[in-house]
């Protein structure tokens, strides 16, 4: 990978083969999980007939998917307060079915634009901004599985098991940041 | 931390009473997080709000060192938007009545 640039409304990068598979694979698993989640989504035959779409109001056991989808709250842990409780529900509700398809089509549009060759990628600004906010849920899908702290060693001790991870993790930390530069306004 | 401009406006209470529950505004809080990046989160601030480069590094500092940031108000419906755009980031976001 050579850090992106930025030329005119065009933004280049390059990624190996190998490089191309993590990237893929990684976006293709966070993609599987925010589609399982969709799928989980309430049906009901009013919301067939007028077309709003309602999510689930409950909050996602798993810690990744609750990262990804945060409450519009924040509850207190031990006492959360009985108003905010309800009022994140029914935001949630309202509001998870649109964060799911902007999450996905995001993943998409890296799919789509990353061939599993690797290569030379051209991106436009929108296709630039969905790598950018995809690989953001990627860090924090793995930032949330390793455990990731704010003053985490560059590396392990190599008989940790998340030693190997940590490498991918900071890659890719890497790989969106020299995206955001190129991308600074 | 950057509080957002005060409204002008007529102080019908008198001094000392509460403001009434709903009359307080909402506010839009960003918490920190070890994984994302000073920044993403520069260049957020900056896409989503139309904040200049400095106030949205100023507000991106304040997340980072304090923990959070109340990075806008106004109404109910203003900040869930806000919240919602914040959440399609990936940044992790909250709303807040005012205290």
């Amino acid at each position: 990978m050579k850090r992106w640039i930025r030329d005119g409304d065009v933004v280049v990068g390059r990624l190996d083969r190998q490089e191309a598979a993590v990237v893929r694979g990684l976006v293709s698993q966070i993609q599987d999980m925010l589609l399982a989640r969709a799928e989980d989504a309430p049906q009901d035959e009013l919301a067939e007939l007028t077309g709003i779409r309602t999510g689930p109001s409950e909050a996602p056991d798993d810690p990744i998917l609750g990262r990804l989808l945060p409450d519009f709250h924040r509850l207190d842990d031990d006492a959360p307060d009985p108003d905010e409780v309800n009022s994140a529900a029914a935001l949630r509700s309202l509001h998870e079915p649109e964060l799911l398809d902007h999450k996905t089509a995001a993943a998409e549009t890296v799919l789509k634009t990353c061939s599993p060759d690797g290569g030379e990628l051209r991106l436009t600004i929108a296709e630039a901004e969905a790598w950018m906010a995809s690989l953001n849920d990627v860090r924090l899908a793995l930032g949330t599985a390793l455990d990731v702290t704010e003053d985490m060693p560059d590396e392990l001790p190599p008989e940790d098991p998340r030693s190997p991870h940590l490498g991918v993790y900071h890659w890719l930390t890497w790989v969106q940041d020299t995206l955001v530069e190129a991308m600074m306004p | 931390m950057t509080t957002p401009v005060e409204q002008e406006r007529t102080q019908p209470e008198a001094v000392g009473e509460e403001i009434a529950a709903e009359d307080r505004p909402w506010q839009t809080v960003v918490w920190n997080d070890p994984v994302n990046l000073m920044s993403y989160v520069t260049y957020v601030f900056q896409k989503l709000f139309g904040f200049s480069r400095d106030h949205a590094t100023k507000l991106m500092l304040d997340v980072h060192h304090k923990g959070k940031a109340i990075v806008t108000s106004g109404t109910k419906d203003k900040v869930e938007a806000d919240v919602a755009k914040l959440h399609a980031a990936g940044l992790w976001a909250t709303m807040q009545r005012a205290s």
